[in-house]
């Protein structure tokens, strides 16, 4: 079980001075369970995630992976425990190709599930494998070779930051697919996707709204569903008045 | 002629030779031909003129490769050759060339070694050239290659030449000249720590109609080292050409680029990019977010850059 205790984390803005963005916030994500986590950009989901991989520090309180403290714990000692990040938008990389991160994400995976993972996020291993993740693929490809890493990894917490942005309907329809078959009912793993998508959002147990570095609430579809709804009309009301923007 | 294990190691290192390759072969070592052996399509004789070898490929051969590898293990030895290349007409073949030196003294050991190639009308050739230098001694490991390639027309080049590790200081001259609807490839990557000097000096003359170059170079300074990389594109007719250098710069490390452009042909295209930056920070996380440390992840991004 990942739990995150009163966590609050702060950054430095564009006047150098510090401001909190996470607002001593508590979660609990149970293992065979899959979470969405949605809410208004620059609400702090993503951040949320950096810090569960440890990519950003928290100031006060404490993170434990399965009983144990992990809050000291920096990014690759986070992945070694079991922890995996699809990040919104990945890096490129000038010589690495698609095999070279596939096979370090999945140490010593085989060839045939070494395919196998690209053909998941619907790419042709054969004109994929040898290509460099670099200028020469298009967001939407790299979304789904860094998709097919987290899927590969097995990790038991596995964190998908948006995996439908610059990814095609049909690609999305599969993934979902791919995703209740891997993590739904399998009391080992835990999902927790930070999503827009309508779709993906009816597919979880669980739904967290955030909002300003707060957890503004949390249930099943059927219970946060209808709250999101009407907050997407009321901020879009107030979007006509130039003023905050909720993109769903 | 029998090669102990520090003449593999270097020969692995320069010219990935781990048994001796059949085909056309020359091994130097310390100044002398050891072992020397021609094909029937590539003979390899020695040039009278000036001791340095004569490469000469038979104008169709296809398929075929030519070892020319060079080692250093002679403490302090200092070598000098000149060699020539021949690649026939509608030839296609690889040259793989490549020095290695082991310096174990305070004195410096270098390899000079003048290349001039000339690929022939609808030749294609690959040229594949590795540096690389070791041992404990003090004395530097010096390396300064100098290489002359003339591109004839309809001709295909491509040349790669990298300096692997541990050449203290190194000065690389390559000019190239282009005929009609010749096409030339460098590729460069080069590698310095420490305190290494190295510095590249391409100038490739676009001189016939419908030419075209292309000049990449990849290199990472690493500790306290200095890299200075020149390179100069000469349209001369309609032609098109691109300077491409990449660069890595770490510690305390300088780099100077210097890509220069000259069109002396209102149909020349010439086009220059020159990036000099540290790891970025996004790329290590996501490397560490898979489990690498901090310093495998730096040894991943590095040898992709410069594979």
């Amino acid at each position: 079980m990942l739990k995150l205790e009163n966590i609050t984390m702060a950054v430095n803005d564009n006047n150098g001075e510090n401001r909190e963005i996470i607002h001593g916030i508590s979660m609990e994500f149970q293992p065979g369970k899959l979470y969405a986590v949605t809410g208004p950009n620059g609400g702090g989901k993503t951040s949320i995630a950096k810090l569960i991989m440890g990519i950003y520090k928290h100031n006060c309180g404490s993170i434990y992976l399965n009983d144990e403290d992990i809050s000291d714990l920096n990014v690759s000692e986070r992945a070694r425990k079991g922890i995996a990040y699809a990040f919104q938008q990945p890096p490129r990389f000038k010589g690495l190709r698609v095999s070279d991160l596939l096979q370090i994400a999945c140490p010593g995976i085989d060839n045939i599930s070494l395919r196998a993972s690209l053909r998941d996020v619907g790419l042709c291993p054969e004109d994929y494998l040898d290509r460099d993740v670099g200028p020469g693929l298009s967001g939407g490809e790299i979304k789904r070779v860094e998709i097919a890493q987290v899927l590969g990894r097995d990790a038991s917490v596995s964190i998908f930051d948006e995996p439908e942005a610059g990814v095609d309907l049909w690609t999305i329809q599969k993934l979902i697919g791919i995703i209740i078959s891997k993590f739904k009912g399998n009391d080992d793993l835990t999902a927790i996707i930070i999503t827009h998508n309508e779709n993906v959002l009816h597919i979880c147990d669980e739904i967290i709204v955030v909002e300003d570095g707060l957890i503004k609430a949390k249930g099943t579809p059927e219970e946060i569903w209808p709250l999101i709804r009407e907050d997407v009309e009321c901020k879009m009301k107030e979007q006509c008045r130039g003023e905050i923007v909720y993109e769903i | 002629m029998k090669f102990d294990q520090l003449d593999m190691t270097l020969l692995q290192a320069i010219a990935d030779i781990k048994n001796l390759p059949q085909g056309a072969l020359n091994i130097r070592r310390d100044g002398q031909a050891v072992l020397r052996q021609s094909s029937p399509n590539i003979s390899i004789t020695t040039n009278p003129e000036n001791g340095g070898l004569i490469v000469d490929i038979k104008a169709g051969t296809k398929n075929e490769t030519v070892h020319v590898p060079v080692i250093l293990t002679q403490s302090g030895f200092k070598d000098k050759v000149y060699n020539k290349f021949i690649v026939g007409e509608d030839a296609d073949v690889t040259i793989i060339a490549g020095c290695g030196i082991h310096n174990d003294s305070h004195a410096d050991s270098s390899h000079d070694g003048i290349h001039e190639v000339i690929v022939k009308k609808g030749a294609r050739m690959k040229y594949i050239e590795k540096h690389y230098g070791e041992g404990s001694g003090k004395g530097k490991r010096i390396l300064n290659p100098t290489t002359i390639i003339r591109v004839e027309s309809g001709a295909t080049a491509e040349m790669e030449m990298s300096q692997i590790k541990g050449v203290d200081d190194t000065l690389r001259s390559t000019v190239a000249y282009i005929k009609e609807k010749g096409n030339l490839k460098v590729v460069e990557r080069l590698l310095t720590h420490d305190s290494q000097i190295a510095e590249s000096d391409i100038e490739v003359h676009i001189e016939g109609g419908g030419g075209v170059a292309q000049i990449l170079s990849r290199s990472v300074a690493q500790d306290n080292s200095t890299q200075v990389f020149k390179a100069a594109l000469y349209g001369e007719n309609e032609c098109s050409g691109h300077v491409e250098c990449d660069a890595i710069i770490m510690d305390g490390a300088k780099i100077r680029a210097v890509p220069q452009l000259v069109a002396e042909n209102a149909e020349a295209i010439l086009t220059h990019e020159a990036a000099i930056g540290k790891i970025a920070g996004e790329q290590l996380i996501k490397l560490m977010s898979l489990g690498l440390s901090e310093q495998e992840a730096i040894n991943t991004i590095l040898e992709g850059f410069l594979r």
